[in-house]
């Protein structure tokens, strides 16, 4: 690859970082070691048990990244908690060093990792955004040349001259996403910053951001959650796992590898403990600890088998009667259908186990992902979650050969009354 | 277009100033920042600047000057401790305000990059300012009793001053990075530093002359690189001090090696120190 198309060149790159607790935290103590050590004797600061010196806990954030990003890449970057996507980004933003690695950058890089990173409180909005500039590197007559865009696309121009602590958090963001999306830098950097802020502005920022790549032709390192952003924004997507990239190209199939990795392969028997819950307050009384999938060595369904879970609950105090609900979502993770359960009252305290049968001869054929949710009904019927766990579980449905996905979609509908008109 | 190369290793001499120089506009803007932002909010404003150090001088004129009866070579007391204390306050901002460079911008520090130098850099500035102010009233003090002939300033070795708070500068400093250096990994050495720099107030020719002083203690005091200039600026400014060259040309040297040593440290620890704090 040409060096003047680059934007950005990783080679080798590694990061340590140690575990528990780091160093001595007095000088005081230091000394004592230096001097048990200087003398030959034990170092009374050593945990027992431990060797002297070498045995040192560390663990690898990034684990030997290798990465070209061309100019006016749209790149995301998606993986599971720990898997190092933000330490990337802040060796990228000069944060922190790396512990081996080299990385080369052409351009200027601005960074969003967190909202309002350098605002300060007091200042007004206009001193702020000139604050960023100069984080950023940029000189005064620079930042005066944006200022009106700026301004303009933050939608904030009665406030501007209002300290930045009277604003809503809605509008501090709004602040901070367009200065970094104007400001004169020819990588941008985003993690998570499109969580907060209304519906109509997170579309603006995403078509910004796309504007900004495409007509000039700035590049874009986008980490997020989100798979609908991705699948927006971006025209290629890397998945990070244990600090290594274990699948780098088009965004669909990068979220694919994803879910796939972070599910593992077609389980049949899932300790739910294990996985993220959401759960509105964690003393709801309700938790889910154990999924099977009945009769089953692997998660591969023929067409017309129902899905017969056993889902393993602990109750630990008396609950109205239960809905279970199953989520249907495809491969790329989008949200195919929904399935409610009959209210089942639950007697016993403790450990219940209760058996989930789903009819699913509609689906056709296809990797599938269940989220699995237990909820109660409040007085006006509406449905509140006790315990929610998306993507608990992963199946697949052999299906037709001549069945293709991509042509057909995922599911038969009801057959079609064809009448003849007379 | 810029072209910016990280890699594991880096030279420890690679400090980084064109980069620096990049990003003077920053300097500049924190140094207003913090002045502004130390001002908002209060009645009186940037009225502190000059209430405050007014204040202290009194109250070092009831002290030492009639109270403990100390000498100060016969110049007017307040003037002398007015002019003392201004010169005094700078460098011991200097350190105090940069010592916990580190763990007081950690939250900056720990979102967005620029040389880290530019924090310390802008804190002596606005401690520069801060003497500039205090200065004023000094030379209104200065010009009256000037006037009345009760002291002769050389006012043509004035020209001296810039490079006296020059050095005065690099060693606050320098002292105050390698402190916060430390600090990101000692956390007990902040204690430290406000009792320290208070004692190393009294081991300074501040509120007396060092022509009072025993021999004995004279010279012990000469160990101290900011004896000296404390002299000579007074010998500039009121015509009244004990400069010897030989202690300054080591108070120089002392001042070079720690704000270069400052430097080297602060540039290696800068790397990493988030991975620590």
């Amino acid at each position: 690859m040409q060096e003047q198309e680059l934007a950005l060149r990783i080679r080798g790159l590694k990061k340590k970082y140690r575990l528990g607790v780091i160093n001595h935290s007095t000088l005081q103590a230091e000394l004592q070691s230096w001097w048990a050590q200087k003398r030959g004797r034990e170092d009374p600061n050593r945990r027992i048990g431990t060797e002297a010196k070498t045995d040192e806990q560390s663990f690898w954030a990034l684990d030997g990244i290798d990465l070209d990003i061309r100019r006016g890449e749209r790149v995301g970057i998606i993986g599971a908690n720990g898997a190092g996507k933000s330490t990337l980004l802040k060796l990228i933003c000069r944060i922190t060093a790396p512990t081996e690695g080299e990385i080369d950058i052409w351009g200027r890089v601005s960074s969003m990792l967190e909202v309002g990173t350098g605002f300060h409180r007091e200042m007004t909005g206009r001193e702020n955004i000139y604050m960023n500039g100069a984080i950023l590197g940029m000189s005064r007559a620079e930042i005066d040349a944006c200022l009106e865009n700026i301004i303009d696309f933050s939608e904030l121009r009665e406030f501007i001259d209002t300290p930045v602590k009277r604003y809503s958090s809605g509008m501090f963001v709004k602040l901070a996403f367009s200065v970094a999306a104007h400001l004169h830098s020819e990588i941008m950097i985003m993690d998570e910053v499109l969580a907060v802020g209304d519906m109509a502005f997170q579309q603006k920022c995403l078509s910004r951001m796309r504007q900004a790549a495409d007509e000039e032709g700035r590049t874009v390192l986008y980490v997020s959650h989100n798979m609908n952003t991705i699948r927006q924004l971006c025209d290629r997507c890397i998945v990070l796992s244990h600090g290594r990239v274990i699948f780098d190209g088009d965004a669909e199939r990068a979220i694919a590898a994803y879910l796939n990795e972070s599910l593992g392969d077609n389980d049949v028997d899932m300790d739910l403990t294990v996985k993220p819950h959401f759960q509105k307050n964690a003393s709801s009384g309700v938790s889910m600890t154990r999924l099977r999938l009945v009769d089953k060595v692997t998660a591969v369904y023929e067409p017309g088998e129902d899905l017969r879970l056993l889902l393993t609950l602990e109750i630990s105090e008396p609950v109205p009667p239960l809905y279970f609900r199953l989520t249907l979502r495809t491969e790329t993770d989008l949200g195919l259908a929904t399935a409610w359960s009959q209210p089942l009252p639950m007697e016993h305290r403790g450990e219940n186990t209760v058996r989930l049968i789903l009819p699913i001869d509609s689906l056709a054929k296809g990797c599938f992902y269940g989220s699995i949710g237990v909820y109660r009904s409040d007085e006006l019927g509406r449905m509140l979650s006790f315990d929610h766990i998306t993507h608990a579980f992963k199946f697949e449905v052999s299906g037709l050969p001549v069945w293709n996905v991509d042509a057909h979609g995922y599911m038969h509908l009801p057959q079609i009354r064809a009448e003849c008109e007379t | 277009m810029q072209h910016t190369h990280i890699s594991a290793r880096q030279s420890l001499f690679d400090l980084k100033l064109r980069e620096f120089w990049q990003y003077r506009d920053l300097v500049w803007l924190f140094t207003r920042r913090s002045f502004k932002v130390s001002y908002m909010q209060t009645i009186l404003g940037p009225l502190w600047l000059f209430i405050n150090p007014l204040l202290t001088s009194i109250t070092y004129v009831v002290l030492f000057g009639n109270i403990a009866k100390l000498s100060t070579d016969g110049v007017p007391q307040l003037l002398f401790y007015l002019s003392s204390h201004a010169l005094w306050t700078f460098f011991a901002g200097c350190v105090t305000s940069n010592a916990s460079t580190f763990t007081d911008n950690a939250n900056l520090f720990g979102k967005v990059y620029f040389p880290r130098l530019v924090m310390p850099v802008s804190s002596v500035l606005s401690k520069l300012i801060h003497f500039g102010i205090q200065m004023l009233m000094v030379l209104v003090l200065l010009i009256w009793y000037a006037g009345k002939g009760m002291v002769a300033p050389l006012w043509q070795r004035w020209f001296l001053l810039p490079l006296l708070l020059l050095q005065l500068g690099m060693l606050g400093m320098g002292v105050g990075i390698i402190i916060s250096s430390l600090t990101t990994k000692y956390r007990d050495l902040r204690i430290l530093v406000d009792f320290g720099v208070s004692l190393w107030m009294y081991a300074t020719p501040v509120v007396y002359p060092l022509s009072t002083v025993s021999d004995a203690l004279r010279r012990l005091l000469r160990w101290n690189p900011v004896a000296p200039v404390m002299e000579l600026y007074r010998r500039l400014l009121l015509g009244v001090g004990q400069v010897d060259g030989v202690s300054l040309s080591c108070s120089i040297l002392v001042s070079l090696a720690v704000a270069f040593a400052g430097v080297l440290i602060f540039n290696r620890i800068e790397r990493t120190f988030m991975d620590t704090v």
